[in-house]
């Protein structure tokens, strides 16, 4: 049993009585004294050369205190991108500027031009619409492979084209796997789109920029979920300030899903502005901004190959894959459908020969990243739909076809340069068999059959390489940046505890989980302890929340600075007890000298690091306060599977989900609570991602699903009760914590399975000619491929 | 949002007065008006809220049996006070969400006339008199396409009267996004015929099916409408479904409607 509060106990997150009570601080909830506001121009044309911008007018106007344009800001640097990604020749992909403001050319509707700083927001607004842009508008380019075309507008003119990089992975095995594909008994063959999605957190971006004219010191308030970075990357690659005077605070984060990893142009503008103006500048952006400014996710065009043998195993895959970018790259853009896609080919299932090709595509369309899962959800997509193609083209059942080559042996190397250390596919996939009631499909067809609906069942598995590091690895693939993570513990005279970590939660609960783990260590109140984060005069350096990071590499953080701390503390108590450090023992709050009834409390220990009378002064330095650096040796690797059954409406196309279930592997697991409520959360997106979410560009590149109006999102009655389990646990080998991180997993498994499902519930209908539908399943689409 | 003038009178005269101002513009519930008006793609000089004028208010049954509801009476109270007209309460309390029931009003629907709006289709299919302050319209000449109605400059809905029928139903297919309807059908079988009215489908909006009508006076069952051929409105396209789709859920949905109807 897990002790109370410790590892293992479902404690409810405590930061949920300030969110539930409308006392969380965000950061729109900041507003300092002599605040001005920002208001950005933002092209609304997709493509087009600045040749004017008149803002005369626009200065005259009330309240209006500077306007900014791109001649601002020549000389300073552009937003920098944090990851190289090199090309199927061995040079580095092309890298556009991107500046703060648009310089010369605009490139996608929402692209920022000018910026009016005004006493008040509604001032601010009314003074953008005074300014006079002249654009010379230019063809778009929004479709990817009319983009790669020869000819073809040119997003960047200063490019030779608008392929950003042309990757294969693993080169060396190409003409392996044509061979392979060669010898096929079978070859099973899909093509299908990977939706954009639009990130949506509740909360819409903001940021603040101060600046204290008597230190020199700049300060940006951001919704950011790794505000280290952003000092990191606005300090040295934009404005060139140091870190010691640069503070960067992201405090409570209401969602993000990938889209606040990145550094934005607006923080850059406002910490700027803040600077030259001498009085802070504050950018709260609207839904609509929130639609054209934030980084879009996923876009691919997938074709996907799987070869087999005549017993049915998995001999080759082969894929080729366009990759929409967008017209700039964004912070981690290019490592997304490479390093974190391709390397997760392999999935579950033990393919000897494995060759992934990816074109990314510069377009007129808002700049691409990491979304929710980040490259892996599209690994996943394309392989468990290839997967189910294939057992149904052989006429096999595709749990056995996925059974029959699942990997058994671990630590596992895949043909994609990635080793699983641990995992069990085949007891996930029975305990899924059990929680789904899979013997029980045939009677609930039979319902669905007597109400006029057609049921479907879709099943598939994943894997995901998460808590993303280490460092030296990624550093040869490409990232500019580590990927450790730190911690530091400070222990008050009092006992009670504070850690300052460089993960940030931004709705993961992490003040809840990090205590649970720091009080199971020490065997205190998880209450003793309080976690910091989210401020770069707090923390250490950290790398922030991502890839299903916080736990497997910032927890392990924690974990080895309480190490430190407790190694320390024993030391202060075998000086008190006069024993040696080697004899003490701490259990539940209490130092003991092993085999006597000495002992002291945590309490005691801690006051006397700090009021160091009796204190080994000569060989210990007074003070509780230890600080670690985590780097782990590899990812982790959670996997699962996943069913689904939908109904059909044979007359609308209409899908709804009667049932999800969720067998999940995430090694360890300190708050089963949480780990729950981050599954259903992903899965809710998953769906919607399946069912719901498209972002759509016409073909001039204006953004058709602009608002909640055309843009579909998830709602509770869209998504069923979810049964979920993870009891299923392979530890990971290699981190102290053994757990593998639950984040992303929902998102990443569950839309293959709706559209296996989907797709089951047309064909067992007789429309046999329905192979595939793409995403999003809309009534509309489901029931036009009902037509035939 | 750009400033304006607010005024908010106790009687319809006031309310007149206060809309004869240049481009003023009447609020109702703002369901519709308000997120214009915060997306800056409307700049009225000035406001006249209509929600304080008591004649406005309330449900009630005329002297012809009619059910009659005041202009600026809630969708929320629609669905819990008009009982006498079942499938209308049902309409009302399915439109939006509660946030949405709360504040918007009947008569701020129908002036609106959205071409997905749920109520053109229930005052259509009822053959309900739309009454302003001037004169009584019937539905039949009240909507004049998307966001158009018979409705003049300063002219105000002051009530609807909907003739009860002896059954009816509405079903509404909802867009996947904004939870409108992509179609909605709304039929009502009175001693002297049937009326079908079909919202969200065509680009003309509301309209009656003349042929499903014609079909469902003789024989009021799903079957009846099986042999038509779909409307031959042009249908809306867009990214959420082809005319095609539409045409065809209205004929799905009308024959939903009629056998929820009984």
């Amino acid at each position: 049993m897990p002790k109370d509060g410790g590892i293992g106990a479902s404690t409810k997150r405590r930061e949920d009585i300030r969110f539930l009570t409308g006392t969380g601080q965000y950061t729109d909830d900041i507003n300092l004294r002599g605040q001005a506001h920002v208001a950005f121009l933002r092209s609304d044309v997709a493509h087009g050369r600045i040749k004017g911008i008149d803002t005369q007018a626009a200065a005259a106007m009330p309240g209006v205190v500077r306007i900014f344009t791109g001649a601002d800001f020549e000389g300073i640097g552009g937003l920098p991108c944090g990851w190289q990604v090199t090309d199927r020749q061995g040079n580095p992909m092309q890298e556009p500027g991107h500046p703060v403001l648009a310089q010369g050319k605009v490139r996608h509707v929402g692209d920022p031009i000018a910026a009016v700083v005004a006493e008040t927001r509604e001032q601010a607004r009314d003074a953008v619409e005074a300014i006079e842009v002249d654009i010379e508008e230019l063809p778009a380019v929004v479709d990817m492979k009319a983009a790669l075309a020869e000819g073809a507008p040119k997003v960047h003119d200063d490019l030779s084209s608008n392929l950003c990089y042309d990757w294969g992975f693993v080169e060396e095995n190409k003409a392996a796997v044509e061979e392979a594909f060669a010898k096929a008994a079978h070859v099973t063959t899909l093509e299908l789109v990977n939706n954009r999605l639009i990130a949506n957190p509740m909360e819409p971006r903001v940021a603040v920029g101060d600046f204290a004219p008597h230190s020199g010191d700049s300060t940006l308030y951001t919704t950011s979920q790794n505000p280290h970075v952003i000092r990191l990357l606005m300090g040295a690659f934009v404005l060139g300030i140091p870190e010691h005077k640069l503070r960067v605070v992201a405090p409570d984060v209401g969602g993000g899903f990938g889209s606040k990893i990145f550094h934005y142009a607006e923080e850059a503008f406002c910490t700027f502005a803040a600077k030259q103006l001498k009085r802070p500048v504050k950018w709260t952006s609207s839904r609509a901004e929130a639609f054209m400014s934030d980084a879009h996710g996923r876009d691919h065009v997938t074709k996907i190959e799987l070869a087999l043998d005549a017993e049915n195993n998995f001999t080759a895959l082969r894929t080729e894959t366009h990759a929409n970018m967008g017209a700039y790259l964004s912070t981690f853009a290019p490592s997304v459908p490479t390093w974190l896609h391709g390397t997760l080919m392999a999935g579950n299932y033990k393919t000897p020969l494995i060759y992934v090709n990816v074109k990314a595509v510069f377009t007129n369309t808002v700049p691409v990243d990491a979304y929710r899962g980040a490259g892996r959800p599209e690994a996943t997509y394309q392989l468990e739909r290839v997967i189910d193609k294939a057992a149904r083209e052989l006429g096999v059942d595709p749990i056995a076809l996925r059974r029959q080559n699942f990997v058994t042996e671990f630590p596992y190397a895949t043909p994609v340069a990635v080793e699983y250390d641990t995992g069990d596919y085949v007891a996930t996939m029975d305990k899924l068999e059990q929680i789904a009631d899979l013997a029980g499909f045939e009677k609930r067809l039979a319902e669905s059959k007597a109400r006029g609906k057609l049921r479907g069942l879709g099943v598939n598995c994943y894997i995901e390489a998460c808590g993303i590091a280490p460092s030296n690895l990624v550093g040869q693939l490409g990232a500019r940046a580590g990927l450790y993570e730190s911690a530091t513990v400070r222990v008050n005279a009092t006992g009670g505890l504070v850690v300052m970590t460089g993960s940030h939660s931004h709705g993961q609960g992490h003040e809840t989980s990090f205590p649970q783990v720091v009080a199971d260590m020490i065997g205190i109140d998880a209450n003793m302890v309080e976690i910091e984060h989210g401020d770069t005069d707090k923390a250490p350096m950290g790398m922030g929340t991502y890839g299903s990071r916080s736990l497997a590499v910032g927890g392990s953080a924690i974990v080895r600075a309480t190490e430190k701390i407790i190694a320390k503390a024993k030391k202060i108590a075998a000086h008190i007890m006069e024993a040696s450090a080697d004899d003490i023992e701490l259990k539940d709050g209490r130092f003991t000298v092993a085999g006597t009834d000495k002992s002291l409390a945590w309490g005691d220990v801690t006051l006397a690091a700090y009021v160091p009378h009796n204190y080994p002064l000569e060989e210990l330095e007074p003070g509780l306060e230890e600080t670690a650096f985590y780097d782990p040796s590899n990812f982790t690797y959670p996997a699962g599977a996943y069913a689904c059954e939908v109904e059909v409406d044979p007359e609308t196309g209409k899908v709804t989900i009667e049932s999800f279930a969720a067998a999940d592997d995430f090694g360890n697991i300190v708050n089963p609570m949480i780990v729950s409520g981050q599954v259903h959360g992903g899965l809710a997106q998953g769906i919607g991602q399946a069912l719901l979410e498209g972002c759509v560009y016409d073909e001039n590149g204006q953004l058709l699903t602009g608002s909640y109006m055309d843009y579909a999102m998830p709602r509770a009655a869209d998504v069923p009760f979810y049964s979920v389990d993870h009891s299923c646990q392979t530890p990971c080998t290699h981190n102290p914590l053994g757990v593998k991180g639950c984040g992303e997993a929902g998102a990443i498994g569950s839309p293959p399975a709706v559209v296996n499902a989907v797709v089951d519930a047309l064909q067992r209908a007789g429309h046999t000619g329905v192979t595939h539908i793409d995403m999003p399943l809309s009534p509309s689409r489901v029931w036009s491929a009902m037509q035939g | 949002m750009y400033a304006f003038d607010f005024e908010r009178p106790a009687t319809i005269d006031d309310a007149l007065k206060a809309l004869g101002a240049e481009d003023a513009q009447a609020l109702g519930g703002g369901q519709t008006l308000i997120p214009t008006l915060k997306s800056r793609l409307a700049s009225p000089s000035k406001l006249v809220s209509l929600t304080a004028i008591p004649e406005l208010k309330g449900i009630s049954t005329g002297d012809d049996g009619t059910l009659c509801i005041g202009a600026a009476t809630t969708h929320a109270e629609v669905a819990a006070g008009a009982g006498a007209y079942p499938a209308l309460a049902a309409l009302a309390g399915n439109i939006g969400d509660p946030a949405v029931r709360n504040r918007g009003t009947i008569g701020g629907s129908l002036a609106n006339n959205d071409p997905s709006a749920c109520y053109p289709a229930a005052a259509l299919a009822s053959g309900a008199t739309i009454v302003t302050n001037s004169r009584r319209i019937p539905a039949d000449e009240f909507f004049d396409g998307m966001f158009t109605t018979a409705l003049e400059e300063g002219e105000i809905i002051v009530e609807v009267h909907f003739p009860i029928p002896q059954a009816a139903n509405y079903q509404k297919f909802e867009q996947p996004a904004s939870r409108f309807a992509l179609v909605g059908v709304f039929v009502a079988r009175y001693p002297d015929g049937v009326r079908v009215a079909v919202t969200g489908a065509a680009e003309d909006g509301v309209f009656r099916w003349a042929e499903a009508e014609a079909a469902l006076a003789s024989d009021f069952s799903a079957g009846a409408i099986a042999g038509l051929d779909v409307p031959g409105n042009a249908m809306i396209g867009d990214l959420h479904g082809s005319p095609e789709y539409r045409a065809h859920l209205v004929k799905v949905m009308t024959g939903r409607a009629v056998k929820a109807a009984g």
